[in-house]
């Protein structure tokens, strides 16, 4: 029965086959490790933004006067709207920490290197949709820092020469921030660019598959065809479409082998993300920031505007620098800088492992200074902190420009022929 | 570049820490605390709502919360005259509001969400009489307050203690973990501990108000957490089972 339905499905769409292509006979590399986990856990957590976007726009109400009224109605009339909308706030902050793990195992492992730059590049749009959708959805409660958070960055915009004020004035659609800004946002939050989201990940996954998954090794498992005898090739099949061009070795399919590999990395990760929801759904101030629990004031500012914490390093990058028109085009280089991150980078050996000490001390530096930037980003712009801030500026933008010079001839440690495992 | 690290990191907590606020007392308040709660929503009611709404919060979802019956929550608690399904939303507006205190009173639904619980609790212990102000109270939590001291017949009439230094400046005595000493005359309803504990009450239901499904947040928690243990067991017999040949 089963089959004769699954037949009549195949001989109109290629369903089993591209299920094979993709997931059943997709050959993945044996040696993944922790890092591997973070691409299906982004995936996670765009379905649980997506679901649980649903169900609390089902009750939330975007109007100035009503939004904030509207999110309460969630957290107390609603049934476990509460956990609904923790899920979703939490999941905002989760799904930075995951993306932000995964970019930098793409770094480790040099998995943006050629071919796989255009990988690299649908992945930075999806990143920076990401921050879009992150900026777009912190409006919507119409907290009193959703408002003064939406205020400083949509001022950025007004420092453009000549069109700035017209460009923040079309952004806003009003002279303040006001009602028609909430629900303009509303509408590019909930329809415009999750809808482009799914489409970048949808051509993020063709494209993984069309040049495969690069591993920790940094090395490729399609050997050309004939060149492997039989009995070295991994023991799997795997489709066709590998198989007619390549030689696999040191490969698994991709299910079952990690699909329940991944089973287990998604408990391990809804065990901090559940602890977070049901313990600390504020994350100390950092994932519901407290002036946010008072409605939107244009009367009354905060004593300290702070993004939400996954702004922070770009936000730092923005303050630190005095001039706001090039302090916006600091902010928005240091992005563009990890566009170009393929290009950056003129070395052929891809993994951390077979790069040389120098390229180890400059991630590592690049990794502190994301890190210190974030941690600035959240806390008050005192003369210190600005001095810091500016040290660990020219420490993020120094790993590219000194990547691009000692990439090139770069002391690299021999390549293995095959992942030992 | 080792020391540049090491001198980030000594200095990041140091940062943190000059940003933190004014002292605050820790409220000693505990969640699951019926009958706190019961006596922190009756002297609420009492004493604050005249003025302050809790505007998200519904008169019978406090009675269910904490167990007091509806027809006594509708006799004794309920002073608009609405029905017992109501929005807590008393009858000063916005504009009267202005008018006698020069700003309208906040609304409190979600105060200890956005101020804290130390806060609150702090801030109803800090009034002392102060002549200069219009309702003759001040408060040296939050100085200039424009709200008289609604529980000064429980409390009694509140004093600080003030020194003159050498600039001919008053201030007022703090004692070694820098709180303001405030002695009260004797004339409240209450003793000194008494008061403490309907404070504490009354933060207690606020804190109550700011969240009402924390405790069922909380208790869903273990059991959520419980099943992720268990499942994690599975999956990793699982993942393990599959991958025994290929390692």
């Amino acid at each position: 029965m089963l089959t004769s339905i699954v037949n009549w499905i195949d001989k109109r769409i290629p369903m089993t086959d591209t299920f094979n292509k993709h997931v059943g006979q997709y050959p993945a590399p044996v040696n993944f490790n922790f890092w591997y986990f973070f691409g299906s856990l982004a995936m996670l957590v765009l379905v649980n933004q997506i679901l649980t976007g649903i169900w609390l726009t089902m009750n939330y109400t975007p109007s100035g006067e009503e939004a904030f009224r509207s999110v309460e109605y969630i957290m107390r009339d609603v049934e476990y709207g509460w956990l609904l909308r923790y899920m979703h706030s939490t999941g905002a902050s989760a799904f930075f920490v995951v993306v932000y793990l995964h970019m930098l195992r793409g770094m480790m492992y040099g998995s943006y290197q050629k071919p796989r730059e255009l990988l690299w590049l649908f992945g930075m749009f999806i990143f920076l949709v990401l921050m879009a959708e992150g900026f777009l959805g912190y409006l919507l409660p119409w907290g009193n820092m959703s408002f003064w958070g939406a205020q400083v960055i949509i001022s950025l915009f007004g420092a453009i020469p000549v069109i700035g004020d017209d460009l923040t004035l079309w952004i806003r659609g009003d002279y303040v921030i006001s009602g028609a800004t909430l629900n303009r946002f509303f509408a590019l939050h909930v329809i415009a660019l999750p809808l482009v989201l799914v489409i970048l990940v949808f051509l993020h996954i063709v494209a993984l598959h069309e040049v495969g998954s690069n591993n920790p090794e940094g090395i490729e498992i399609k050997k050309p065809k004939g060149s492997i005898p039989e009995g070295e090739k991994a023991p799997f099949k795997f489709h066709k479409m590998f198989t007619d061009k390549y030689d696999i070795v040191d490969a698994v399919p991709f299910h079952p082998y990690y699909s329940v590999k991944d089973i287990m990395g998604v408990v391990g990760f809804l065990f901090v993300f559940c602890f977070v929801i049901f313990f600390a759904p504020e994350g100390g101030g950092y994932f519901l920031e407290k002036p946010n629990f008072e409605p939107a004031n244009p009367l009354k500012t905060p004593e300290h505007i702070a993004p939400v914490w996954y702004f922070g390093p770009f936000y730092t990058i923005l303050r630190v620098v005095p001039d706001k028109l090039l302090g916006a085009g600091a902010m928005f280089g240091a992005i563009i800088m990890l566009f170009l991150l393929p290009w950056f980078d003129r070395g052929s050996v891809k993994s951390i492992r077979y790069r040389s000490l120098a390229h180890k001390i400059n991630l590592i530096q690049f990794c502190v200074c994301f890190v210190v930037l974030g941690a600035l980003g959240t806390m008050a712009a005192t003369p210190v902190a600005n001095f810091i801030g500016t040290v660990a500026s020219f420490g993020y933008f120094g790993f590219f420009i000194a990547l691009w010079f000692y990439s090139k001839n770069e002391k690299t440690k021999p390549l293995p022929e095959r992942i030992s495992h | 570049m080792k020391k540049l690290i090491i001198a980030l990191v000594t200095l990041l907590p140091a940062l943190a820490f000059a940003s933190g606020g004014a002292h605050t007392l820790k409220a000693p308040i505990d969640p699951t605390d019926k009958v706190s709660l019961q006596n922190g929503a009756k002297l609420f009611m009492n004493y604050c709502s005249g003025c302050h709404d809790t505007q998200y919060q519904r008169y019978n979802r406090v009675a269910k919360d904490l167990d007091i019956p509806l027809d006594l929550m509708a006799e004794n608690l309920i002073f608009t005259g609405v029905k017992v399904g109501n929005l807590m939303v008393n009858s000063t507006t916005d504009k009267q509001g202005a008018k006698w205190f020069g700003g309208a009173p906040p609304d409190l639904t979600l105060v200890t969400r956005y101020r804290g619980t130390d806060w609150v609790y702090t801030y109803l212990k800090s009034f002392y009489v102060d002549p200069e102000r219009p309702f003759g109270v001040n408060n040296t939590l939050l100085p200039g307050v424009s709200m008289p001291h609604v529980l000064q017949s429980l409390q009694g009439v509140p004093t600080a203690t003030f020194e003159t230094d050498e600039k001919g400046i008053k201030h007022i005595v703090k004692d070694e973990h820098g709180f303001a000493i405030i002695t009260t005359d004797g004339s409240g309803e209450l003793s000194d501990g008494e008061f403490d504990t309907a404070v504490t009450d009354i933060t207690n239901f606020l804190a109550y108000s700011a969240e009402p499904s924390k405790l069922e947040r909380q208790s869903l928690g273990y059991w959520v957490m419980g099943f992720l243990v268990i499942f994690f067991i599975f999956a990793y017999l699982l993942k393990k089972e599959y991958w025994r040949d290929v390692h």
